[in-house]
């Protein structure tokens, strides 16, 4: 275990915003979840009383029938912004004070740098390129990433947790982003802590070796399954020729789309473990809860347009899903490409 | 207590008898002690400048009065304060809701135009100069290195603010009905703001930022249709000579002109995009209606059939 390596990792002044982001990400989750069960709880409640419902609020925060449902502007919102502006203020201060902006030795065209490494924030997309060819990976997934960020509202058809927090009645579309958020985060995390010398897979606590070799054996998919055994034995040689592969990595990835939108399908009409019989054993709940519907999601889907559903599936499947998988495929099997043809490969 | 003060006193008496004596002297004296009576007079009604002419002319209404009237004029009246309502959601006070990030985002944004713009006076987007610039700043401009530290944390922080803002917006559902389109202005907000920071990154002209751009522009090489090594880039007539990477950086390699491109970028054409972004973002706010919530929760079995048009 080289601390020293993880120090010079961790403490490097351009990587101190992400060590900050491991700690800010999972005080604002907490602090987003924590809301979201309070208002899971008090939904709960009001479900099961209707006269209640009737009369409450519906907020967790506290309320008399004589408060003002408005406060004003000036002074009580303006001078938070003020305190606000005022911490900032002094947190910059103190960061640059303690801590001097990174400055290497004059550019040099000559002498590259080893590991050459995008600002941290672009780390995601450099880690990428690991998986995906550069067109992909610099231009495709990132084009597709904002554009499916943009979509997600016109996709959400839900009207539920329109301003407040919830998981309860939200469950598929957190699950979404936050699968989304927590790979970019991750990315970057690998990007950052794990990717040294010559782009090479060292652990956290690994000496980054800059004469460190990894004889890769990357093969492509249809390589890996013609000259695997029961390739040989079914006489696969032919998915080698360029046709063969052109037509075999089509298939795959179309079959995968297929796949993906069956499962994504799969998963959004499933509820939470928590509308299960709590006295059943967790196993049993397990199996209710993959194979039955919910009856609450499977509203939500119905409320949902075809072009609604087509959009959400081309997205899920083409970033959610594809980078994980390629991901593996890549990291656990070592396969390069899964369609490879005289124009592009994937 | 005043009139036994023994200079007036004085005063008084050397007037009474000198009145004959001379006439002159004797009415300068008196004007003197009716203006200094008067000075005293109009300087008490200065004891409150909320008062004078001055601060109204500036202010137009006084902040000290409780009353809703005058709380409303004080956000109303203000320039800066007009983006807000005069009233909000009681519970939309609470830090908890929002987070306060999109505000923070903005201040960043403030701060890196106000240090952005002092640093300008020291730079030249020059190769050579560029790099000498920054040591120079470092080295022998006052608080030079405090400047570029806090031009460079605000700006890593500010992309911080801005995604931890984005998950709070996913975590309220305020994406939804009728904030899309907001939403969407927030996404390329996001984007102007990862392109502020990386066309900043070449600036010092260090190791850093060259092997950083050359990376990131590289990427640019594979464009689909438009880059000299993406698909169907050669096919429609596209070298390293003329394809989207030397729009970029004026040249086949990160050069002076690259240099010059980013800083332009970075200085002007991205926070002039930026702003007239946010100010669309920030006026959608308001149109839309406000701040989310917090809203009263929802029933599950309140949710009513699509209409059908």
């Amino acid at each position: 275990m080289d601390w020293h390596q993880l120090w010079i990792i961790a403490s490097a002044p351009d990587n101190v915003p992400i060590v900050a982001m491991l700690f800010l990400v999972p005080i604002f989750t907490w602090m987003g979840i924590r809301q979201a069960r309070a208002n899971d709880r008090l939904i709960v409640r009001l479900e099961g009383d209707t006269k209640l419902a009737k009369t409450h609020h519906r907020k967790v925060e506290p309320w008399r029938p004589g408060w003002a449902k408005e406060l004003h502007v000036w002074p009580y919102l303006v001078r938070i912004e003020f305190l606000v502006t005022l911490i900032v203020t002094v947190i910059l201060f103190v960061w640059s004070i303690t801590l001097n902006a990174p400055l290497e030795e004059p550019s040099n065209p000559n002498l590259t740098m080893n590991p050459s490494k995008a600002p941290w924030y672009f780390l995601g997309l450099q880690e990428m390129l690991v998986y995906f060819d550069p067109w992909i990976a610099g231009v495709v997934m990132p084009s597709l990433i904002m554009i499916g960020l943009m979509v997600f509202p016109y996709v959400d058809s839900s009207p539920f947790g329109n301003g407040y927090y919830t998981i309860k009645q939200r469950r598929f579309a957190l699950g979404m982003f936050g699968w989304g958020f927590l790979m970019w985060i991750m990315l970057i995390f690998i990007g950052t802590f794990i990717r040294g010398p010559g782009w090479i897979w060292f652990w956290p606590g690994q000496t980054w070796d800059h004469n460190t070799v990894v004889f890769d054996k990357n093969v492509d998919l249809h390589d890996f399954i013609a000259t695997s055994a029961i390739g040989k034995f079914l006489h696969l040689g032919f998915l080698q020729s360029t046709a063969g592969k052109a037509i075999f990595g089509g298939l795959v990835v179309g079959g995968f789309y297929i796949l993906g939108g069956l499962f994504f399908h799969w998963l959004m009409t499933r509820g939470g473990l928590d509308r299960f019989d709590g006295s059943l054993p967790l196993t049993r709940r397990l199996w209710l809860w993959i194979t039955t519907k919910d009856k609450f999601e499977s509203k939500l889907l119905a409320r949902t347009s075809l072009l609604q559903y087509l959009t959400f599936q081309f997205f899920a499947v083409s970033v959610l899903l594809a980078l994980p998988v390629k991901l593996i495929l890549r990291l656990a099997l070592t396969i390069k490409y899964v369609w490879v043809t005289p124009y592009f490969n994937i | 207590m005043e009139s036994e003060r023994p200079d007036q006193k004085k005063t008084k008496q050397l007037g009474e008898g000198e009145k004959t004596a001379s006439g002159l002297m004797g009415r300068v004296r008196e004007e003197t002690a009716a203006l200094k009576e008067r000075a005293i007079e109009e300087a008490k009604t200065y004891k409150d400048p909320q008062d004078t002419q001055l601060w109204k002319s500036i202010f137009r209404v006084s902040h000290d009065r409780a009353d809703p009237r005058n709380r409303s004029l004080a956000i109303l009246s203000n320039v800066f304060l007009h983006l807000h309502p005069a009233k909000i959601n009681r519970d939309a006070t609470r830090y908890g809701f929002t987070w306060g990030m999109g505000g923070i985002t903005f201040y960043l944004f403030v701060v890196l135009t106000f240090t952005g713009v002092l640093l300008m006076f020291y730079y030249h987007p020059q190769k050579v100069l560029a790099f000498r610039d920054i040591l120079y700043l470092e080295h022998d401009v006052p608080f030079g290195k405090l400047l570029r530290n806090m031009h460079r944390w605000a700006a890593h922080l500010m992309v911080i603010t801005t995604w931890l803002h984005m998950f709070r917006v996913v975590l309220t559902g305020s994406y939804k009905r009728p904030r899309e389109f907001n939403w969407c202005v927030g996404v390329v907000l996001l984007v102007l703001t990862l392109l502020l920071s990386f066309t900043g990154y070449l600036l010092p002209d260090d190791q850093l930022g060259f092997w950083a751009v050359t990376v990131g522009t590289n990427m640019a090489r594979a464009t689909p249709m438009f880059g000299s090594e993406g698909p169907l880039g050669p096919q429609l007539g596209m070298t390293p000579f003329n394809d989207v990477r030397f729009g970029l950086l004026g040249g086949s390699i990160v050069d002076s002109n690259a240099l010059l491109r980013s800083y332009i970028w970075h200085c002007i054409g991205i926070p002039l995009v930026a702003s007239i972004f946010m100010a669309v973002h920030f006026w959608r706010i308001r149109k839309d209606g406000g701040i989310s919530g917090p809203a009263p929760v929802m029933l599950e079995s309140e949710l009513k059939a699509v209409k059908k048009k």
